[in-house]
């Protein structure tokens, strides 16, 4: 039987006047794995999210979250949900203290627990020694893993991650990737939108790529990378009009090329046996397969 | 589950309590960090308009309506008092939180209905305008006013005129797409609403249409009602009283209905 889904999302359609930001999106989330939304700007992840907590109301589709209908029943879903937004909101005035507190309440967690479950969401960030800091005071790292905390205060079932470490230093990132890889071994159910691949690759189980409101390929990240990039990747690298050579001579071959900056990639560059230039081998990656799948142009 | 059953369970969860005292609580801990100021000001200000006006144009105006001018400005300061303490915080407040600070997305993102969100920050406002709303009486007995019971009163009527008035700032908030649209509330409404509501002057001086038109003046209601719970209630005031309640439930609706707009997609 197949476990059951934490998130159910059945032909979901959201307009923006003539925009079509989610164009009948299917997705699903396991209960206790962690999925991947993973798309450029624009793709839809943002109000993929809204959506989840009736916070944008869809023009068609299913929603379930939790077992609950959504918008209809969203607040019982609410309940179970911790959401972890993009933008920093915190009360900048108040202590990362005052500021678990006050969500402890407005997620119902019973008046006698309350404290013990501050304690534990400041022990989660790592904050107990600056929880009567005002926020305003704390560095953006800290500020990140109090955001984070404050989507745990009640023990959510499930978590929404939007863009969990945009904007972050690689050292804050990595310790906000340990925090949220600790939590799925727990068991919460989580959803993460990133648009950094390396994300998705490290703490996804499953990866759903978006693009243009839609999800245009989903499974285990090594998974994607066999089925669309392949094994090996080559980079050829070389003045502009070397590469242009280099990219027509391998789309006439028959590979799948992509740009990647200062390189030409050639994909599934495995079976070559020497007919494609010099160039440096590596292993394909999800970022082969998303720009592939996503295009090469950010629009 | 059929759609029926669904809306039936879903309106049986709006309103409720523990949604709307969560929110409160935010506010309560948030005005721990601001209250001082509030305090400074909402005693400053009375009484440097009742030295201004009660001692600088009492000197050529004795009396209104038969009270020392002093004390007839003092009183209705209480309603000055009221409507800037509520419509203000209201609008200059929800709309920081709505458009600079994403507060309310992160408390819609709890199980917070707008409704609920809306009527706890009116429910704030209205008990914090209700009591500062009291410190223009204080300072005037400073400077002769008695004492009597009715003035104990004057807090309810004052929470109740700022239910309206807040309810009022958080439609305004809602409304408005940048900040500097205020100026358009405030010389337009905020400002005549003020003036014209028998805080410095009696209304039944006036020409007869603005006499009729001050009956849709929630704060002339708010004047009325202050003075006779300091000098004496009458019948009227039962009118009064309903105009006032009439004021808050329809300001609470729009406010809920625009903000709603507003926050959800």
């Amino acid at each position: 039987m197949q476990a059951p889904l934490a998130i159910r999302l059945r032909g979901v359609t959201k307009r923006f006047g003539e925009i079509t930001a989610v164009d009948g999106l299917d997705l699903d989330v396991p209960e206790g794995t962690c999925v991947g939304l993973l798309g450029p700007n624009g793709a839809g992840k943002s109000t993929t999210m809204k959506m989840l907590t009736a916070q944008a109301i869809a023009d068609a589709g299913e929603i379930q979250v939790l077992g609950f209908e959504v918008p209809a029943d969203s607040k019982q879903a609410r309940a179970l949900c911790g959401v972890v937004p993009q933008l920093d909101n915190l009360d900048v005035e108040l202590t990362a203290r005052q500021n678990l507190a006050v969500f402890a309440r407005l997620y119902r967690v019973p008046r006698a627990e309350r404290r013990a479950a501050v304690d534990r969401a400041l022990a989660i960030a790592n904050l107990g020694e600056r929880a009567d800091t005002p926020v305003d005071k704390l560095s953006g790292g800290m500020r990140r893993r109090l955001l984070i905390a404050r989507g745990l205060v009640h023990r959510p079932r499930l978590l929404l991650l939007d863009e969990p470490t945009v904007g972050l230093d690689p050292q804050i990132r990595q310790e906000l990737w340990a925090l949220i890889d600790a939590l799925r071994s727990e068991g919460t159910s989580i959803l993460m939108s990133t648009h950094y691949i390396e994300e998705a690759e490290r703490l996804a189980d499953t990866v759903a790529i978006m693009d243009r409101g839609r999800v245009v390929a989903r499974g285990r990240p090594a998974e994607l990378v066999r089925e669309h990039a392949g094994v090996q990747t080559l980079e050829v690298y070389g003045p502009p009009a070397r590469l242009v050579e280099v990219r027509e001579a391998a789309e006439s071959a028959g590979y799948r090329v992509r740009q990647t900056g200062t390189a030409i990639a050639i994909l599934g560059a495995e079976g070559a046996n020497g007919t494609l230039p010099e160039g440096v081998s590596r292993a394909a990656s999800l970022e082969d397969v998303f720009v592939l799948l996503t295009g090469e142009q950010v629009e | 589950m059929t759609a029926t059953a669904a809306r039936l369970r879903r309106r049986l969860h709006r309103l409720e309590p523990a949604a709307i005292t969560g929110v409160m609580s935010r506010d309560v801990t948030n005005f721990k960090t601001f209250w001082k100021t509030t305090t400074f000001s909402s005693i400053l200000d009375p009484t440097i308009y009742l030295l201004a006006f009660g001692l600088g144009l009492g000197t050529i105006v004795a009396a209104v309506q038969g009270m020392e001018y002093v004390q007839y400005v003092g009183t209705g300061m209480v309603a000055t008092a009221i409507l800037f303490s509520s419509v203000f915080s209201a609008m200059y407040g929800v709309f920081i939180k709505h458009r600079f600070q994403h507060t309310y997305d992160a408390i819609l993102a709890a199980p917070v209905d707008v409704e609920e969100l809306v009527t706890a920050e009116i429910a704030w406002l209205g008990l914090r305008a209700g009591l500062y709303g009291a410190a223009p009486l204080l300072v005037t007995m400073l400077f002769g006013l008695d004492p009597s019971w009715g003035m104990l009163v004057v807090p309810l009527i004052g929470a109740l005129t700022a239910f309206g008035f807040a309810g009022l700032g958080v439609f305004a908030a809602a409304l408005v797409s940048k900040i500097d649209h205020f100026s358009y509330i405030q010389s337009a409404l905020i400002t005549p609403l003020f003036l014209v509501s028998g805080t410095f002057f009696p209304i039944d001086e006036l020409p007869q249409g603005a006499q009729i038109a001050s009956n849709f003046n929630p704060l002339y209601h708010c004047v009325e009602l202050v003075r006779h719970a300091v000098f004496g209630f009458e019948t009227v005031d039962l009118f009064h009283f309903g105009a006032l309640i009439a004021f808050a439930l329809i300001a609470w609706r729009l406010a809920i209905w625009k903000l709603e707009q507003r926050l959800i997609d």
